[in-house]
């Protein structure tokens, strides 16, 4: 009976979480997508608690009311904190599978050997490696998001670096098919800790030579192993739910990852083992092209004359704190009734969507966020684009600077409007020059 | 015996559904997806209930226990942080 419950309550937990994430489709049904997600949630965890074979409650619940204490909190961080706390959450979810493919295995070898066959003993490693290395190797992203003292900013490079990350995963494997072969000899229960530690060793070696222009893609990719991890969960303990949901992660991950990669024009491989951060301090471009310095009453004058703006904004805005200023002024603009538009680059931000969710919080109407593609044919009939903070995604030597690092990359058409407002921190060429008219211009 | 082909079978047709409802999702609700996501595949934490809870011996149950926190983590801070970025996504 309770059995049937638990199925019953499995299949109820899938259609609500494949309509959870049906309703993201559009901002206005997104919010009823969470309450869909909290449901399957619910009615999951009820009814695997009510299992009879659950017989420690005060040691669940205690569990429980420990990841309230530390969940709740973590919902409240700054937006711009946002990256950091989504690379602590794979964290979390890799170490959980790596502990519960831990406690399976032990149990198998010390309880009932028998259960051990190879098959399950694959996914058990699978799960063990997917869900330790992402553990790491997620701590270690959150780390350099966070800007952590003792984790290096700067991409960590030397050489045959990929020799020794590709090594230490073969070893791991290697021995992974060690115990998968013989799962109960004497040294199995050595074996399988060992690929527990290179695991763990993995996911630090991998992330270290990876550099912050990098982070959204490298967040999504361990997204999808977060997802993977789950998945190999599920077939350890033979839960056709968790292998739905996470699936489901694991496929979202993969999609925004390729999406990441395109914004950027560069393969998984590349991310992965091209060590951006060696070419990115590459020399500065020969070609300076003139830029003058504009004053606050000429940037005034040129906007209040303008009728298409478009807002350009990148990261820089959102470290300088600058939302709520422009917000002000994407109000002024539109009170004159000149039309303010954002244009929003793929990779804005330190993780996939970022921009939106910063430019949401000062209340800007996401019908005013309008994606690249969608903003490039109308950029020559703009009249003043305004570059906040953003770099490489309006650099043109994307377009034909062959050797510079971002070249191939697609970028917003900031230099065909009629005049370029850029407003920097500091003026010196960081990637490349910029476009036709510099200026430190404020608001009106 | 587990049946793992028909596990395998899930897990293929499962990826396919998610390509197609992830593939329509709003381009602007990217980070939101990608922590609702997150929440969702803390189900986990059902995995974790049974080991946690079950009559094993207490290291089974110890680890079980830290499993169950860290997925109960990203359930709680998963649905609160995707709900609040979705509040804020105004049309006027």
């Amino acid at each position: 009976m309770t059995h049937a419950v638990a199925q019953l309550a499995a299949v109820l937990a899938t259609a609500l979480f494949i309509f959870s994430l049906h309703w993201m489709n559009d901002p206005k049904t997104a919010r009823r997508g969470v309450a869909a997600g909290v449901t399957g949630m619910l009615v999951a965890v009820v009814a695997t608690w009510i299992q009879p074979e659950i017989i420690h409650h005060g040691w669940v619940a205690l569990a429980i009311v420990a990841g309230f204490i530390v969940g709740v909190p973590l919902s409240l961080v700054p937006l711009t904190a946002v990256p950091q706390r989504t690379a602590l959450s794979h964290a979390f979810g890799g170490l959980a599978a790596g502990l519960v493919g831990t406690a399976e295995y032990f149990l198998g070898l010390t309880e009932h050997p028998a259960e051990l066959t190879a098959f399950r003993m694959s996914a058990i490693v699978a799960e063990v490696i997917l869900g330790f290395l992402t553990f790491t190797g997620s701590l270690m992203a959150a780390g350099k998001l966070q800007e952590v003292k003792w984790i290096p900013q700067r991409p960590v490079t030397y050489p045959g670096q990929n020799v020794v990350n590709i090594g230490v995963l073969v070893i791991a494997a290697a021995l992974g098919v060690a115990v998968v072969v013989n799962p109960t000899a004497p040294w199995s229960a050595q074996a399988f800790s060992g690929v527990v530690g290179l695991a763990v060793l993995f996911g630090v070696l991998f992330i270290i030579p990876i550099g912050g222009a990098d982070m959204p893609t490298v967040i999504s990719i361990l997204n999808s192993y977060a997802g993977l991890s789950a998945v190999a969960m599920g077939f350890v303990l033979n839960n056709k739910l968790l292998v739905t949901a996470g699936a489901l992660d694991g496929s979202s991950g993969l999609i925004l990852s390729i999406i990441m990669c395109r914004a950027m024009n560069r393969s998984f491989t590349n991310v992965l083992f091209g060590a951006f951060g060696t070419v990115q301090q590459a020399k500065a471009l020969g070609e300076q092209k003139a830029w003058k310095e504009e004053t606050v009453e000429g940037a005034d004058q040129l906007l209040e004359q303008a009728r298409l703006v478009v807002v350009i904004p990148g990261y820089g805005m959102a470290v300088a704190q600058a939302q709520h200023k422009v917000r002000e002024l994407y109000d002024q603009l539109i009170k004159r009734g000149v039309t303010v538009k954002f244009a929003i680059h793929p990779v804005a931000g330190r993780m996939p969507g970022h921009m939106n969710v910063l430019l949401a919080e000062a209340n800007i109407p996401y019908t005013a966020l309008v994606e690249m593609e969608e903003i490039n044919p109308e950029m020559p009939q703009c009249d003043v684009a305004l570059v906040i903070g953003a770099n490489d995604v309006v650099n043109p030597a994307a377009r034909y600077v062959k050797d510079s690092p971002i070249y191939g990359m697609p970028i917003i058409d900031a230099d065909k409007a009629r005049t370029v407002l850029a407003i920097k921190r500091s003026k010196k060429p960081q990637r490349a020059a910029l476009g036709p008219v510099t200026s430190p211009a404020d608001r009106p | 015996m587990t049946d793992y082909w028909s596990m395998l079978f899930v897990f293929v047709l499962a990826t396919f559904i998610g390509l197609g409802v992830i593939r329509r999702v709003s381009r602007l609700l990217y980070t939101p997806l990608m922590s609702l996501t997150n929440a969702i595949s803390a189900i986990a934490v059902v995995g974790s209930i049974v080991v946690a809870g079950a009559d094993y011996p207490l290291t089974i149950r110890i680890l079980g226990g830290v499993a169950l926190f860290a997925s109960m983590t990203n359930i709680v801070s998963g649905f609160l942080i995707t709900d609040r970025m979705l509040k804020m996504f105004k049309k006027q």
